[in-house]
């Protein structure tokens, strides 16, 4: 079987202007999702996961900028489309669900309408027709009740039951992609697997491209094909799920694994990983982001790091893997 | 909605019992003996003590009181001391010219600022967000009063572009038929543009000049509360979603942010109701706070009473109307009482 990219990101550098200089937030970012495909971008907090997302859908910060990049989609650069082409595609060819459901609804707009709002923008239904493909979403997402539901306000809801409004409004026009950023944190360990089960079910039925950002390795290993571990702004290894878990290569990979509490580390034995992600305003940021927290560290690693091809579809960017 | 409206009216009512207490209270504790006053200068003590009679105040206070309380009940707010009418009558004439003003000041002040406020917010950092900043800061600095003295120089008595500032009407116009009060709606009921222009063209300056004022606030607010709304999680779900930006800015960010913008209105509103002497003095307006002045002045406490009520009712409607607008925009305060 030949893999189809739903997605390419080659080269994807941000920047953020703030008040205490610039910060190079993703230096040189790439990757890539099929069709059909599950891939997980790992990385701990503040490791640039979020920006790669926004730069993607075209939605960062006014301070932030892209230098360097292109993000292939559909036989187009999402990167070099105007604000209005990409404005179509949102929401109906690639979507995006967001951490804290609850803040991610409009809080004065009853749930079906904001459902509707999405389906009308882009031709998935007329007006008179978007209150009953609203109820029809629901459904899709598994609401019990759903023509009461769609009456509802976000506050009156669950944080469980806006996920799923959320997954709603991402997957009513059946985009190609989605971009899932940390749509579990916050809630429950229960609602959580409710959650994950449902968004790998709906991709799975329509042959959705889904990439789930994630800071637990562990999650991302049981629902994803392929894991993307990411530090400081860099893509350090990228491998499938089942290879990462096995033999990790990046020695922050490895770290990383072994602060996921799993069936052979408990979690008394977890292990955090020394030091804190370098500041990224630094003008002389080392070529390895993170030669500072690394115990495998040699005098090679100030050289432009490397890209290794390592396996099937397994690629590590450091001078000296495990 | 009917339930808030309820729970809203209800609270209102011991505001209202507090009302009429206080305003007894306060104008007998005023400074200045009415009856001395107005026995004249050269009165003889019996003399005085006569009017004192005549007018209840030799009375106990407990007995005044009751005596107070039975003239509110039949609308009866008593006569004033010095023109010999009924307060009522009186306030019902005045109450509509300060009305009208205050509502045109404000429809004005809304009319600009809100759209500017948005804009302001929407593009930050341009030209449209400085005159907003220049606007507000250039509003507050500047006093009602001053305004309008600063109007009716330049604009009659310099240029002559404006009619002198003589009251509602030109002297040679005659009132429409009174139906709401306001001579505005009355004149363009009943056909009449001659008045409705002539009341309009004496309605601008002082209008303008609160407009000024009251813009400041509202606008500051808008772009304040626009931006808080425009950065938070909710506006990015819908610019994820695609929706146009009209869509994102109106129907997602403004009606959230409108909901501060309502509660500086109603300072706002209530402070131009009470605030507006100045500006009535300053045009010859013949209006409440006018009236309230001068009532004041000579100790005449039946207009002073019923002034401070009317006041004090059309604030707890104010607010009452406040509450009642946040419930239709926010369903959280709708479901929450
Ligand atoms: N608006 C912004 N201004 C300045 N820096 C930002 C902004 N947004 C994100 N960053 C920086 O980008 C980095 C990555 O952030 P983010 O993508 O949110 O991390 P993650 O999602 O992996 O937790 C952080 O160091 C953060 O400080
Ligand atoms: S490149 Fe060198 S410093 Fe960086 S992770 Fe690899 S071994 Fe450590
Ligand atoms: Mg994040």
């Amino acid at each position: 079987m030949t893999a189809v990219p739903a997605l390419a990101v080659e080269d994807l550098s941000v920047e953020f202007r703030t008040r205490s200089g610039t910060v190079k937030v993703l230096d040189h970012v790439g990757f890539s999702v099929d069709k059909g495909e599950t891939v997980a971008l790992v990385g701990e907090s503040g490791s640039g996961k979020s920006v790669t997302a926004f730069a993607v859908m075209g939605i960062l910060d006014p301070a932030g900028r892209v230098t360097s990049g292109r993000a292939l989609f559909g036989g187009a650069d999402l990167l070099a489309l105007s604000e209005h082409d990409l404005a179509e595609q949102r929401g109906r060819e690639l979507s995006m669900i967001f951490q804290n459901p609850r803040t991610a609804l409009n809080p004065i707009r009853k749930v079906g309408q904001q459902i509707a709002d999405v389906l009308v923008r882009h031709g998935g239904a007329t007006r008179p027709d978007a209150p009953r493909a609203a109820v029809e979403m629901l459904k899709r997402v598994r609401i019990p009740d759903p023509e009461r539901r769609v009456e509802a306000y976000p506050f009156e809801l669950s944080g469980g039951m806006c996920q799923r409004i959320m997954i709603a409004i991402a997957l009513a026009c059946r985009p190609a992609l989605l971009i899932a950023d940390e749509p579990t944190t916050g809630l429950d360990v229960t609602t959580q697997a409710v959650i994950m089960d449902l968004i790998g079910e709906l991709a799975h039925e329509s042959g959705m491209a889904t990439i789930f950002i994630t800071h637990d390795l562990a999650l991302a290993a049981e629902y994803c094909d392929r894991i993307v571990v990411m530090h400081a702004g860099h893509i350090v290894e990228a491998a499938p799920a089942r290879e990462l878990f096995a033999h990790p290569r990046h020695p922050y990979s490895a770290k990383l694994l072994a602060a996921t509490p799993g069936e052979t580390v408990s979690l008394a034995e977890l292990a955090s990983i020394p030091g804190g992600l370098p500041d990224l305003r630094r003008p002389d940021l080392p070529a390895c982001r993170y030669s500072d927290r690394c115990e495998r560290r040699l005098d090679d690693c100030a050289r432009p790091l490397p890209h290794r091809v390592i396996g099937e579809r397994h690629t590590v960017s450091c001078w000296n893997p495990l | 909605m009917l339930k808030l409206l309820l729970s809203r009216l209800a609270t209102a009512v011991p505001s209202i019992v507090g009302v009429v207490v206080v305003t007894f209270m306060l104008t007998r504790l005023l400074p200045g003996d009415p009856a001395a006053y107005f026995a004249g200068l050269a009165a003889s003590p019996q003399a005085i003590a006569e009017i004192r009679t005549k007018l209840g105040l030799d009375k106990s206070l407990p007995e005044q009181f009751v005596a107070y309380l039975v003239d509110l009940a039949q609308g009866n707010l008593g006569n004033s001391l010095s023109t010999g009418q009924p307060v009522v009558t009186e306030i019902a004439t005045r109450l509509p010219a300060s009305a009208e003003l205050t509502l045109l000041a404000l429809i004005l002040a809304v009319g600009i600022a809100i759209p500017l406020g948005v804009l302001a917010a929407v593009k930050q950092g341009t030209w449209i967000d400085h005159l907003c900043r220049i606007a507000t800061t250039a509003g507050v600095s500047l006093p009602v009063f001053f305004t309008g003295l600063l109007f009716a120089y330049v604009f009659y008595y310099l240029l002559q572009w404006a009619p002198a500032p003589s009251g509602r009407l030109d002297v040679f116009l005659s009132p429409p038929t009174p139906i709401t009060g306001f001579y505005l709606i009355d004149s363009a009921l009943t056909g009449n543009m001659e008045v409705f222009w002539g009341a309009l063209r004496q309605l601008a300056l002082p209008a303008i000049s609160m407009a000024i004022f009251s813009l400041a606030p509202l606008a500051r607010m808008t772009r304040g509360s626009m931006l808080s709304v425009l950065g938070s999680d909710f506006i990015r779900t819908a610019r994820a979603s695609g929706l146009a930006p009209g869509t994102v800015v109106f129907t997602y960010a403004f009606r959230n942010a409108v909901l501060p913008v309502i509660t500086v209105l109603g300072m706002v509103f209530s402070f131009l109701l009470g605030a507006n002497v100045l500006v009535e003095t300053v045009f010859a307006w013949p209006g409440i706070g006018l009236y309230a002045v001068n009532a004041l002045i000579t100790s005449d406490y039946a207009p002073v009473q019923g002034f401070v009520l009317t006041m004090a009712v059309l604030y707890i409607a104010l607010n009452l109307a406040i509450d009642l607008l946040y419930g239709l925009v926010d369903p959280r305060v709708r479901l929450d009482s």
